[in-house]
């Protein structure tokens, strides 16, 4: 896990539109004591490759050190106010107002320009649940809305369901029963079985409920069933079964 | 993605209306479909008009004590498949829902966005091809190509695309009505039988919708009783797109409707195929797909769809 600061966000970020640090095939650091990669990447990408690297960096990136041709770079921009629009919510409990590009998808506010980086890119279609945020309570892919379409909505990612330092009860049973392999889409895999435990406490039915006009129940079953949204390419799936079924306090 | 402007209508008919004068333009629903696709640049909308304030999100009692429901077009696919009423009276109805794509996309999608979802033909997906419904008059690249998914009956020559959804081919059996306003405020309802196409030689136009007519609502009528039966077959358990997908309410005496997803453009029902039921699966199926033209990568489906049907009846007499 990456240093966090204290309102949960990574403290390092890379540049926009370099995902160095989340390839599936590239385990990120798991102790915080070792050196950040971020700012290590960050700082090669702009040392470099000079101009190139400079349309890269938008001037809100948190580098170690900030830099004044950056920003006034980026002030010279042109931007085509028509193509951008003002958009409020509030990101695990925190009020937070951007500006962006329309196409700005919600998964990319909050990676790109909001630095929570927990919530992954996967395969950026809705095929794979790694970008499974809560909003209003709801999980949904938020790589297949637009931020601007969340005006007043309070949502959730993985950063503000727990901290490594007290962590969420499903977060830690993925640790306990050994949830994942890469860890990639282990942020996706837990907002949605904490929304699945809800969806089944609230009477919501699923295609493996057998009799619609009796309330669901917590079973292994219904879980897998409603799990289908979330791939897990090392396949740790029975291990996120019974990470879920010791939260809902059922046997696997 | 390629640029656009967004606005957030106050009204349907502001909404009708702003698509109406804006070339490009485009209503964004749920968005689980058509962002999927501007991604990928297969649609490309110069703006977008969103319909999330419209008030078009609840299930109500048709007026006048029909002992119908209106659903609103921004009902979404999970609230919809969770109503009592749904779950209890349209059976059908709710277990397509739940037979439909992920638990993440049925909390976003919505049931007008459900019905006008395109199709998933790989070559209408691949830019690289040429396709008809994608860019008219290219041709169409799955009448040679691979073609396991796509339709054996209803197509033409310039296409065999599918109508990919579960949710219209129980909305078919049930009968329901799609309402719907225009930019002058005129409000029409189309049966759902003469909302989704034949392909014919337009294939790129999947429904009846004029240019910024925006669904409101979806209709259906009085409850019909019997057993409510979808029955989806698909290359995995969960998460996948129908090959066959059955759609039944059947009566105690045997009679009943059935109609068909994942073989044609638009759900499949013939409703001269349902006075068979009593006689078998099989008299019902060689009447349904009468004049069927299967690829050599599909003709499975012939076969499969009576084998479901067979299935879906005796599910429906309560054998085990």
């Amino acid at each position: 896990m990456h240093q966090r600061t204290d309102d949960g966000s990574a403290e390092f970020a890379p540049p926009q539109g370099v995902y160095v640090d989340d390839a599936p095939s590239e385990p990120s650091s798991i102790t915080s004591d070792v050196p950040a990669r971020r700012t290590f990447i960050a700082q090669t990408v702009a040392g470099g490759l000079g101009l190139l690297a400079l349309e890269l960096l938008p001037s809100s990136v948190a580098l170690a050190q900030p830099s004044a041709p950056v920003d006034a770079l980026r002030a010279s921009m042109p931007v085509i106010t028509e193509y951008h629009a003002g958009v409020t919510f509030t990101v695990n409990g925190a009020t937070r107002t951007l500006d962006v590009d329309t196409r700005v998808t919600l998964l990319d506010a909050l990676r790109e320009q909001l630095k929570l980086t927990g919530t992954k890119k996967g395969c950026d279609h809705g095929q794979c649940g790694a970008c499974t945020v809560l909003v209003n309570g709801t999980r949904i892919n938020s790589c297949l809305t637009l931020a601007v379409m969340h005006e007043g909505d309070a949502i959730t990612t993985i950063e503000g369901l727990g901290t490594p330092e007290k962590l969420h009860p499903m977060q830690e049973a993925f640790v306990k029963h050994d949830g994942y392999q890469c860890g990639y889409c282990t942020p996706g895999q837990v907002c949605s079985a904490v929304a699945v435990l809800d969806e089944i406490r609230a009477g919501i039915p699923s295609h493996v409920t057998t009799d619609l006009m009796s309330r669901p129940q917590l079973t292994t079953i219904e879980m897998r069933e409603r799990m289908s949204g979330n791939i897990c390419r090392c396949g740790a799936y029975s291990n996120i079964a019974d990470a879920m079924a010791e939260v809902a306090g059922v046997r696997a | 993605m390629k640029p656009f402007t967004y606005e957030r209508a106050k009204s349907a008919t502001d909404a009708a209306a702003a698509v109406a004068r804006t070339p490009g333009a485009r209503f964004i629903a749920g968005g689980t479909n058509l962002l999927d696709l501007m991604k990928l640049q297969i649609e490309t909308p110069t703006h977008l008009v969103d319909v999330q304030d419209l008030g078009l999100d609840r299930i109500e009692p048709i007026d006048g004590g029909s002992g119908g429901l209106r659903i609103g077009a921004f009902v979404s696919n999970t609230t919809l498949a969770a109503d009592e009423r749904i779950r209890r009276d349209y059976g059908v109805l709710a277990r397509a829902l739940l037979a439909g794509a992920s638990g993440q996309l049925r909390n976003k999608a919505t049931t007008a966005g459900n019905l006008l979802q395109r199709t998933r033909c790989p070559y209408f997906y691949d830019t690289n091809q040429p396709c008809n419904k994608r860019a008219p008059g290219t041709g169409c690249s799955a009448l040679t190509g691979y073609s396991r998914q796509l339709a054996v009956i209803g197509s033409s020559a310039a296409c065999i695309a599918t109508h990919p959804g579960d949710m219209a081919v129980a909305m078919r059996v049930l009968d329901a009505t799609v309402e719907t306003v225009k930019a002058d405020g005129a409000t029409r309802a189309v049966p759902i039988a003469d909302f989704h196409r034949l392909p014919g030689t337009t294939p790129h136009v999947d429904t009846t919708l004029q240019a910024g007519e925006l669904i409101t609502a979806v209709t259906l009528p009085k409850p019909l009783g019997g057993t409510h039966i979808y029955h989806k077959v698909r290359d995995r358990a969960s998460y996948a797109f129908a090959l066959v997908s059955v759609a039944a309410v059947v009566q105690r005496d045997g009679s009943g409707r059935v109609a068909i997803g994942g073989i044609a453009h638009k759900p499949w029902r013939v409703e001269a195929a349902e006075q068979l039921l009593p006689r078998g699966a099989k008299a019902v199926a060689r009447r349904l797909l009468a004049g069927a033209k299967p690829t050599r990568d599909n003709a499975f489906k012939v076969p499969l769809v009576e084998r479901t049907l067979a299935s879906v009846m005796a599910d429906a007499r309560g054998d085990a």
